[in-house]
């Protein structure tokens, strides 16, 4: 039994723009998967919740004239999966959609939430910190967009401000097109697990060398972070499983990992250095570069 | 022999009832105005109530009762008819001190075999993270969890003991009073001469290997829903494998004669063990009667049954082997350290029950076995799916992969050449293995998974991803004879179109059991199945009496009696027949709902006739019945055997498992498909306690960190493979149908096959379970095996 003192439902942004300016302790709720579970463990009592669930709006996936790809704070993580132009433009978050949970959280669980949540271990944050995506964020008096990796404040915290919903993520051309990717979760299991880590690689590869590399990793740090030294690095090198080997050093040097009983700090590492050389190369291939032997 | 019934795939007999959601659990049942029950647990390891204020608790509103331990003797007196409080569980400590035994074993007219009886209702003195302080009854199950946090106790911490090491050491404090250095049991036994034997061997080889603390993670949590009745018994309704157990452990630890509770046990979401005790039902009575027999339910949450209800044990074993070149084992000698936890539950019969069941897979001179079992201050371990085996047979089968190794030999024939045969009777119980069949499922094992080919492709290794083959064999019972009483008990009513009621004792928790029943009346009455109706509730005022649901023993034990049930109708049928018809009948028999010439077939009469013959004959009318209880005094050997194949990442430490194969010699298999189920379920569980699943806790604190099905890795569908199930169907002549058991066995074998395929993939032996990616990649670093 959950302890929910009230509960709203608004039918458009502007409403629960109002509502929330109205009653700040209101807490929005998407899918719930995280809200209700922070209910469930007691961290969140008394919940006055607003329901973002009636606006459809927030639900749709397209193309700007831009060439922007602009997805619904609302879109679930089935929807993302099956979205034909998704898989086909950023196929490397589609992919990380469909890791997520098991069928019955993806129909349910939005993207939105995910990234709201702040949680370093958000499935969908490591492709999102990769593909340099910037959040649209809508209150009373108007909107603004953010970029991703000036979102994450700390576990669990964002910048989101009093007030304040996550309305798109939005991904520029520039920041996907031409590139190929690879998302490696790393878990205990095969579905419903959190990553021990998530592993995101998009590269864009021009005469075996890479014209751009950008790598997004969660689970290790406090927050989902890039790995600007290995990025920085890989610029312009010839692909070869010896510039890939300093690839993987280097994005460790990224790291904030740390030992917990789920996992010692030299695994995590390890796990750093060995995974984004494995994503790298599946990404290399996506890009239309050479398979690396 | 040829049945028409017996050995085939029928579909369950509750398979529509499940489907609909016409079966009904638990959680189905509701009482007018039922009040929910919720229990204030121990956040310490080990400590001292000092005192507990629950005013502030009592006065939220819908807060019915609050309840302590200084409440429970009040509750007895106050509900008890006056002359029937019976201090049953221990005569020497006064009513207010009762405790009780939770252990779902049979009850023994020998004091010395009873359980231990160290338990109450609610505690003074916590002796884990879980332990129950304190209950609150409210109206809804939000008012009782915040009831529950308005509940203030003081507590004096006490040194916790979260490991055997630390319980065994000189000086420690002693969790109960009574069990010196910590120790609830070190029942061994010693076959032979096992010095000598060691002494005369060519080949002295040691081991050492560990298992995990790991929780059956029944999809229904415990539950139960307590009330009083109009004739002021206690009703309890229960998600149990063992009704007629409850109901008398209810009554001892309410110290009121046994026949004033009444225990009924609807469909039931899987149980392995952990519902073969007692774990919520004492305390959800004392509920109901702390708000005057209204009715109470109690539901556990997952984290709350993670810890609170029961675990496996982990064991530390330490082997000595002596063995000749050829390979013949002169003689085994196992030391073994059992973590049984807070509270003896089954933890005192599990290390001997598993070095019993050990004894009949392999013939050596001489054989001793030391177990000691201890307790720590970490939750109570108790039965679990193979009890006690799982755990040998790791050590064992990993440690026997390691002489084959040592000594050059192939480790298949090295198992052969130590086998037991048929005929071979065990020397310390004289049970008689009457038919074995692990040799033909050894070679069965090894050619579906083509053995011999595969291990040829796989010899020299070098990539990131190796592969391997491994084994491993067990041996079981059906059943507890010669430990325990083994009754079961069914009656029969047959209906006036011929078809039959078929009541049990025994209980249906998803295994199977109602079908293979079913399937037994049928073929015995010649009937079909959509004749035979059983009862699937158990409810103690009403089934037959029968232990329940444990031990594996459901199919042979209780099936024994149901054979005897409707032998005993089918000849009473016959009878009726032979009035009729004149016909003796000795010449007659039953089929196809007809009564039929034994011989030729030839149909004499419609089954219904003679059923309606015995309802309405005016003279001899007398509807056709029988109630039968077996007393089984004997036991089969089942048998089986892994073989798994891997692929190990070297860099990242992930076992992902390729295939795996269990051959199961139980005897008959009644039902195929079912026992293909049984399989699949027991492997699965196997492939979680060998490469995931582990209950992990703080060492200092003995703090919980995973109980939780997100942090403790259960396996998913996703991550075990297609898994291939066989038998060899050696008939046992003392099974009804030639049967024997099924349940359990399948847990016991993989988790050492899955071992000796790694090792074989990587030249890495893993002795201790269990091996999770970082573990993994620890022990490949210190091999020198992660070069990066
Ligand atoms: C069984 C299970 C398995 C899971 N597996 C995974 C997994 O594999 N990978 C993974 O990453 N996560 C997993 N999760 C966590 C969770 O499902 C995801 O984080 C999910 O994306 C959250 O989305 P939601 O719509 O349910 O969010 P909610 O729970 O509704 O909200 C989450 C947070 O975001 C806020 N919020 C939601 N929408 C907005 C918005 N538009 N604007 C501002 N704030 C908003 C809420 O206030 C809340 O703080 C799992 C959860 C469960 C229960």
């Amino acid at each position: 039994m959950y302890d929910i003192k009230a509960y709203y439902e608004a039918e458009s942004v502007e409403e629960a723009a109002r509502l929330l300016a109205e009653k700040p302790n209101l807490k929005l709720i998407a899918g719930g998967t995280d809200v209700l579970i922070k209910m469930h463990g007691g961290q969140l009592e008394e919940a006055e919740l607003l329901s973002l669930r009636k606006i459809k709006s927030l639900e749709n996936i397209h193309v700007r004239d831009d060439g922007t790809v602009a997805i619904g704070a609302m879109a679930t993580f089935s929807v993302i999966f099956h979205n034909a132009m998704l898989k086909k433009l950023i196929p490397v978050l589609t992919e990380a959609a469909v890791s997520m949970g098991g069928p019955q959280i993806r129909n349910i669980a939005t993207i939105g939430g995910n990234v709201c949540n702040g949680a370093t271990s958000a499935d969908s944050a490591s492709s999102l910190f990769a593909l340099n995506a910037r959040l649209k964020l809508q209150d009373e008096k108007g909107e603004r967009v953010v970029p991703i990796r000036e979102f994450y404040l700390g576990p669990g915290k964002v910048a989101l401000n009093p007030g304040e919903i996550l309305t798109e993520i939005l991904i520029a051309p520039e920041d996907y097109l031409g590139f190929g990717g690879q998302y490696i979760k790393f878990a205990m299991r095969e579905a419903m697990d959190i990553a021990t880590l998530g592993v995101a690689a998009v590269c864009k590869v021009e005469n075996g060398n890479f014209a751009e590399v950008r790598i997004g990793l969660g689970v290790a740090g406090p927050t989902p972070l890039r790995c600007l030294e290995a990025e920085e690095y890989a610029r312009g090198k010839k692909i070869t499983a010896e510039t890939l080997k300093e690839i993987g050093k280097l994005a460790v040097r990224s790291t904030k990992a740390r030992t917990s009983w789920r996992a010692s700090k030299e695994y995590r590492e390890h796990l750093v250095e060995e995974l984004t050389q494995r994503a790298l190369k599946t990404a290399v291939v996506n890009a239309g570069g050479a398979e690396v032997v | 022999m040829a049945y028409t019934v017996v050995g085939k795939s029928v579909s369950r007999a509750d398979a529509v009832a499940k489907v609909t959601g016409k079966a009904k659990y638990t959680d189905d049942f509701s009482e007018r105005g039922m009040l929910v029950g919720k229990i204030l647990h121990s956040p310490y390891a080990h400590a001292l109530v000092k005192s507990i204020d629950v005013s502030k608790a009592k006065a939220l509103p819908g807060v019915e009762a609050v309840i302590t331990h200084q409440d429970i003797p009040k509750i007895r007196y106050a509900t008890a008819i006056p002359g029937v409080i019976e201090a049953i569980a221990t005569d020497e400590v006064g009513v207010a001190e009762l405790k009780y035994a939770t252990a779902g074993h049979p009850f023994s007219l020998d004091p010395s075999h009873r359980d231990k009886e160290d338990r109450y209702i609610l505690t003074q003195r916590a002796r884990f993270i879980g332990d129950n302080i304190a209950a609150v009854v409210a109206t809804d199950a939000l008012t009782a969890s915040k009831a529950l946090k308005l509940i203030e106790v003081e507590y004096e911490e006490l040194e916790a003991l979260t490991t055997t090491e630390a319980a065994l050491k000189e000086g420690a404090p002693l969790i109960h009073d009574d069990c010196e250095r910590n120790i609830l049991s070190s029942a061994g036994y010693v076959i032979g001469d096992i010095e000598q034997a060691l002494k005369e061997s060519d080949h002295l080889i040691e081991g050492e290997y560990e298992t995990s603390i790991v929780q059956h993670c029944h999809l229904e949590n415990q539950i139960s829903l307590a009330y009083v009745d109009s004739d002021r018994r206690i009703v309890i309704m229960t998600s149990t494998q063992i009704p007629h157990i409850v109901r008398r452990i209810v009554a001892q630890a309410l110290g009121i004669s046994w026949g004033r509770v009444r225990v009924i046990k609807p469909y039931v979401g899987g149980g392995f063990g952990n519902k073969q005790d007692v774990t919520v039902e004492p305390l959800n009575a004392v509920m109901s009667l702390a708000v005057g027999g209204r009715p109470v339910k109690l539901e556990l949450s997952r984290e709350e049954a993670m810890i609170d209800t029961r675990t496996r044990h982990a064991f530390k074993f330490k082997i000595k082997t002596g063995v000749n070149s050829d390979g013949k084992i002169n003689g085994i000698q196992i030391e073994a350290v059992s973590n049984t936890g807070a509270y003896a539950s089954h933890g005192h019969s599990i290390a001997s029950s598993g070095g019993g069941k050990f004894r009949y897979l392999y013939q050596t001179k001489a054989l001793k076995y030391e177990p000691l079992t201890v307790f720590t201050n970490l939750p109570v371990a108790g039965a679990m799916r193979g009890y006690g085996t799982p755990q040998i047979f790791f050590a064992f089968e990993s440690h026997i992969e390691d002489i084959s190794r040592k000594l050059k030999l192939d480790p298949i024939e090295l198992r052969k050449i130590n086998l037991v045969e048929t005929g071979h009777v065990d020397p310390l119980n004289q049970t008689v293995i009457r038919s074995c069949g692990i040799r033909e499922c050894i070679d069965k094992g090894k050619e579906l998974i083509k053995w011999d080919a595969k291990k040829a492709l796989y010899k020299e290794q070098k990539g990131v991803k190796r592969r391997g083959l491994g084994m491993a064999c067990f041996s079981y019972a059906s059943g507890t004879y010669p430990v325990a009483l083994e009754l079961g008990g069914a009656r029969i009513v047959m209906n006036q179109d011929g078809s039959v009621q078929l009541q049990l004792g025994a209980t249906e928790i998803g295994q199977g059991s109602d079908t293979v029943f079913a399937q037994m009346v049928a073929e015995v009455l010649g009937i079909p199945m959509h004749m035979v109706h059983v009862i699937s509730t158990q409810d103690t005022d009403i089934s037959p009496f029968d232990t329940g649901s444990y031990a594996s023993r459901q199919t042979y034990v209780s099936g024994m009696a149901v054979e005897k049930a409707a032998l005993e109708v089918k000849r009473k049928v016959l009878a009726v027949a032979h009035s009729m018809t004149d016909i003796p009948a000795h010449l007659l028999d039953l089929k196809q709902q007809h009564i039929v010439m034994k011989e030729s077939g030839e149909r004499v009469m419609e089954l219904e006739v003679a059923a309606m013959q015995s309802y309405y004959d005016r003279v001899h009318a007398q509807p056709i019945t029988s109630d039968v209880t077996n007393n089984a005094r004997i036991n089969a050997i089942p048998y089986g055997v892994t073989f798994a194949e891997v692929e190990v990442d070297i860099k990242t430490g992930k076992i992902k498992i390729l295939e795996i194969f269990n051959v199961h010699d139980s005897g008959k298999i009644v039902n195929p498909q079912l026992a293909e189920g049984q399989v699949h379920g027991g492997v699965g569980m196997a492939i979680g306690y060998a490469i995931s699943e582990q209950l992990l806790f703080d060492e200092k604190t003995g703090q919980p960190l995973n109980n939780n099905l997100l942090d403790y890795k259960l396996p998913t569908i996703m991550d075990i493979p297609e898994i291939g199930a066989a038998f060899v169907e050696k008939e046992d002549p003392t099974g009804p149908f030639g049967v024997k058991a099924l349940g359990e066995p399948p847990i016991i074998s993989p988790a050492p096959a899955i071992r000796n395929a790694v090792l074989d993939a990587t030249g890495v032996a893993f002795n201790r379970i269990p091996m999770n990616p970082q573990r993994v990649f620890e022990k490949f670093k210190e091999a020198g095996l992660t070069l990066n």
